[in-house]
């Protein structure tokens, strides 16, 4: 997994509230068997028109905001479906930051299997970095530090702990995991006897 | 200290707790399914890694196969390498598989419980969010993303932070024609689709113990609409007479010893939930959505929303939004609507039961001429099931498609879809916006409401055809 450390970048913001998985990557693109080449595709209804041209009015079709790297988005961002393409799509088309007020669940935890930091702000704070936005200014965020810089000012932002170390030392949390071999293997002893039925055979 | 039953399963499953609440939580049961898992197993392959428990996973094509004939296989190209793909890598990895051809296939969250491969007390996963459905057998069931999917692959375990708890109670009787599908539909407009972000639900009450097993998954199979992973119902009779001789239910003394377990699985008396909201089942009516969210519900009594009359900028821009998608008038009768499409089937409403309610509703009618309207079964075995009670011939009759099982256009991924502008009476669970194909129109309904829409050619109330 990419390490996400710092970032700089002129913000996109997308004032739509509950932005499904459904919007971000339409299900015909989930008949992939790769994890890679969605971001083509992101946001596609919104992006393209009936016959596959570019929406001009749409916000990441414009320039500079082609090339963000950060997203900003109104609230329960990521609702929905489970699709792990919904962040394959952000991350190949290059955005590595969300920034909303509130994330689904699943959406949330899927961002940090893959590089994305998702971060949770209040309204008002969504509101004045959308203001970066409207005038094409750089905000910067730093994850070592949990804040986010943005001209004189910055804000603070929560994240899990072991999830920020994972995102910045882009750790595998299979191998992780599989550090505990010896737990597991107990924890399946004990259900073996406790629990036979469980193990169907 | 007094326990939820959420608490009780999350101890119970507990391999490992980091100092920060970060948890190593056992996996029993792990669905697998076409659309997001080839990635997964493509990962395994690549770091040379194994399935660690091919026996507590079962696979099944869902989400692409075709709904009409299947003797020459799927047309799509994509779809086809997708579901060859999951066979591959079944075959690779040891994993059984229902094929597209066996009478066992059929939409995960209907085949699970189906084989009795879903019990009580388990943590279950699958790569979809509809997992929560398995909760009405009181599991802990949630869906999960394709890294996750490796992750329980390879380790049968899953990095997880506990929820909130959260208790909704329903409690009386339903009035006629009200469905187990009004009640979550009820339930998410009330919470909104982002109430149970963070939490677990549990469903309590006496309404939720007289529901039959199938009403009871169409209700926590929706749970994920209104923002929880996972939502659940203590198990009952009903629940072990349903598992009972199942085909992947425990037998013999296995089967004793899992009964002294699941007879002791609910919330201990006096156990604290971080939130809790309570509803009344005689004032719950026939529901409808009609806009974009799940929690764009009303009755069919109702209006569709005006955005003057709201207050909120965000709000007021969001009701503008759905109802210029749908192509809706602000404060115009739900029973005005009228609609080309009705789709019986899905994860929430496509079992035996469904498809006799809606038969029910049928019986001696005709759809309207300018709908089209088709049933797709939840399984190859609901299907045998509701052919040998003759309920396909009821369907047949009035004017409805009869086909084979699968997701079909509750998403849209096999050639099952809407056209742009085309407008849909569904029993599905999601109504975004391209949801059921790009620029189609959803309205949610139970399958008596959408029989009665087939009928009538617009929205219309069930209880007008109750005989």
């Amino acid at each position: 997994m990419q390490k996400f450390n710092t970032l700089k970048s002129i913000p996109a913001y997308l004032p739509i509230v509950n932005i499904d998985t459904d919007m971000i990557i339409p299900k015909q693109f989930l008949k992939t068997i790769k994890r890679t080449g969605l971001g083509k595709n992101l946001f596609f209804e919104m992006r393209y028109d009936d016959q596959g041209k570019e929406i001009g009015d749409f916000i990441l079709n414009q320039n500079p905001f082609n090339n963000s790297k950060i997203l900003i988005a109104g609230k329960n961002f990521g609702c929905g479906s489970s699709r792990e393409h919904a962040p394959w799509a952000l991350l190949d088309f290059g955005i590595t930051c969300v920034i909303s007020s509130s994330f689904a669940d699943i959406f949330y935890s899927n961002c940090f299997k893959n590089g994305i930091l998702p971060i949770v702000l209040e309204e008002e704070k969504i509101k004045e970095l959308s203001e970066y936005a409207n005038r094409k200014e750089e905000i910067s965020v730093d994850l070592n530090e949990n804040k986010i810089v943005y001209g004189n000012n910055e804000i603070k932002f929560d994240v899990d702990k072991f999830k920020k170390k994972c995102l910045l030392e882009g750790l595998d949390d299979i191998a992780l995991s599989l550090k505990k071999s010896e737990k597991i293997e107990n924890f399946e002893k004990d259900l073996k006897n406790k629990k036979p039925w469980i193990f169907n055979d | 200290m007094p326990n939820t039953l959420y608490d009780k399963i999350w101890n119970d499953h507990l391999v490992d707790l980091q100092d920060d609440g970060t948890a190593l939580l056992f996996v029993d049961r792990h669905l697998v399914h076409e659309v997001t898992s080839p990635q997964a197993f493509e990962g395994l392959r690549n770091s040379n890694r194994k399935v660690r428990h091919p026996n507590l996973t079962l696979a099944v094509a869902d989400h692409n196969v075709p709904t009409t004939d299947r003797s020459k296989g799927i047309s799509d190209k994509e779809s086809k390498i997708q579901v060859e793909t999951l066979e591959a890598n079944c075959k690779e990895f040891g994993i059984k598989l229902f094929g597209m051809n066996d009478k066992r296939q059929g939409i995960v969250h209907v085949t699970g419980p189906e084989q009795g491969f879903t019990q009580p007390g388990t943590v279950i996963v699958c790569g979809d969010s509809h997992t929560a459905t398995h909760g009405a057998f009181g599991s802990l069931a949630f869906g999960i993303g394709t890294s996750e999917v490796e992750h329980v692959l390879a380790t049968q375990t899953l990095v997880q932070k506990k929820a909130k708890n959260f208790r909704v109670n329903v409690n009386g009787k339903l009035p006629l024609g009200v469905t187990s599908k009004d009640v979550i539909l009820q339930i998410i407009g009330k919470i909104g689709t982002a109430g149970g972000t963070g939490c677990v639900i549990e469903y309590a009450g006496d309404l939720i113990r007289s529901l039959s097993v199938e009403q009871r998954m169409t209700i926590c199979n929706m749970t994920i609409e209104g923002g929880a992973r996972a939502g659940l119902i203590a198990p009952d009779e009903k629940i072990f007479k349903y598992l009972k001789d199942r085909p992947m239910s425990p037998k013999g003394e296995d089967w004793d010893k899992a009964m002294e377990y699941w007879k002791n699985l609910k919330t201990d008396e006096g156990a604290k939930f971080d939130k809790e909201i309570n509803l009344q089942a005689e004032e719950i009516l026939p529901m409808i959505t009609w806009g974009t969210s799940p929690q764009d519900v009303i009755t069919i009594d109702e209006k569709v929303p005006n955005p003057q009359n709201e207050k909120d900028e965000d709000r007021k821009n969001s009701l503008e939004r759905s109802l210029n998608y749908m192509g809706l008038k602000p404060n115009m009768a739900a029973k005005d609507i009228k609609i080309d499409k009705v789709f019986i089937g899905s994860c929430t409403n496509g079992r035996i039961e469904d498809l006799r309610e809606a038969a029910k509703i049928l019986k001696d009618k005709k759809i309207a001429a300018h709908v089209h309207a088709m049933v797709v079964p939840g399984s190859g075995l609901v299907k045998e099931q509701a052919e040998q009670e003759g309920l396909d011939k009821i369907f047949v009759n009035s004017g409805f498609e009869w086909r084979e099982p699968g997701c079909s256009m509750c998403l849209a991924m096999n050639a099952d879809k809407l056209k742009p502008q085309e407008r849909c009476a569904s029993t599905s669970n999601r109504n975004f916006e391209g949801r059921q194909g790009r620029g189609g129109r959803t309205h949610l309904v139970s399958p008596g409401m959408a029989a009665a829409a087939a009928i009538s050619g617009n929205l219309d109330d069930v209880r007008k055809y109750q005989n």
